[in-house]
């Protein structure tokens, strides 16, 4: 009679420790936030690699010390791997099945996304105090 | 009972995939292929902080043919996923959902994806030509 396993144990019990909600779509905004940044952050490289002469050294660090590439630059680093990596989890959730390799490759992803992101934007300030 | 060993119907090896599903899976594989590309650009701006020689190195790399080709490639699947994403954005707030709106988005897609990767490599080579 007494089969208290599910009957009076209320949802709550299975939702605790399950993160809370509201926050489900954050995941799914940010993808959308920062494709919008990119359009004209993209526009901008292409523009600026396709008209510019930066054939040599000097013209390429000339170009990105100036204080608007600069920013930009940093920017598209920045903001281009954050929804590259975003992009990637998604890929990753849906066809790795097995949940160790899954977890491993999604903080592989994340790990190697911030570093390079680091090691660009390290560069561009590299660049611009080294030409003051 | 026996259970009978019936193929999965309509299954990706049979299924036909039409030019929305098609160009839904390019986006994906370009989006996959873009995040090289912006290594490939990490590296470039590190090789230029690193000095002229690692600089040079690397440009020489990017002249050569299969350098070109690299970059070829990365301007079709930028060109593809920049066009597509506005169209993805399009969906997301609700508009151009229905079969005749999207249809004609896919070729909007296609078509400005090309015309934007010939108007980029005409700038980029018209030293050359």
């Amino acid at each position: 009679m007494i089969d208290g396993s599910s009957q009076f144990r209320s949802h709550l019990r299975h939702a605790r420790g399950m993160g809370s909600a509201k926050e489900g779509t954050h995941h799914w905004l940010a993808q959308r936030v920062t494709a919008l940044a990119l359009l004209p952050l993209t526009f901008w490289l292409v523009f600026s690699l396709v008209t510019l002469s930066l054939e040599g050294h000097l013209e390429f660090i000339t170009w990105l010390s100036s204080p608007i590439s600069g920013t930009l630059m940093i920017l598209f680093l920045l903001v281009s791997f954050h929804h590259g990596q975003l992009g990637i989890q998604v890929v990753v959730e849906d066809y790795i099945s097995n949940i160790t390799i899954r977890r491993t490759l999604l903080i592989v992803t994340k790990f190697i996304s911030y570093l390079l992101a680091t090691l660009g934007i390290v560069s561009v300030l590299r660049i611009i105090f080294e030409s003051l | 009972m026996k259970i009978p060993h019936r193929p999965l119907s309509p299954h990706l090896q049979v299924y036909n995939l039409p030019l929305t599903a098609l160009l839904s899976i390019s986006h994906r594989i370009t989006g996959v292929s873009l995040t090289l590309g912006i290594v490939l650009l990490t590296l470039w701006v590190f090789s230029a902080a690193l000095g002229e020689e690692e600089y040079n190195l690397f440009s020489l790399f990017l002249n050569f043919w299969l350098g070109k080709l690299v970059l070829f490639g990365f301007s079709v699947a930028l060109f593809y996923h920049l066009c597509n994403g506005i169209r993805h954005l399009f969906w997301d707030i609700g508009m151009n959902f229905d079969l005749k709106k999207t249809m004609l988005a896919d070729y909007t897609v296609l078509f400005s994806s090309i015309i934007l990767t010939i108007l980029v490599w005409f700038f980029a080579l018209r030293d050359l030509i």
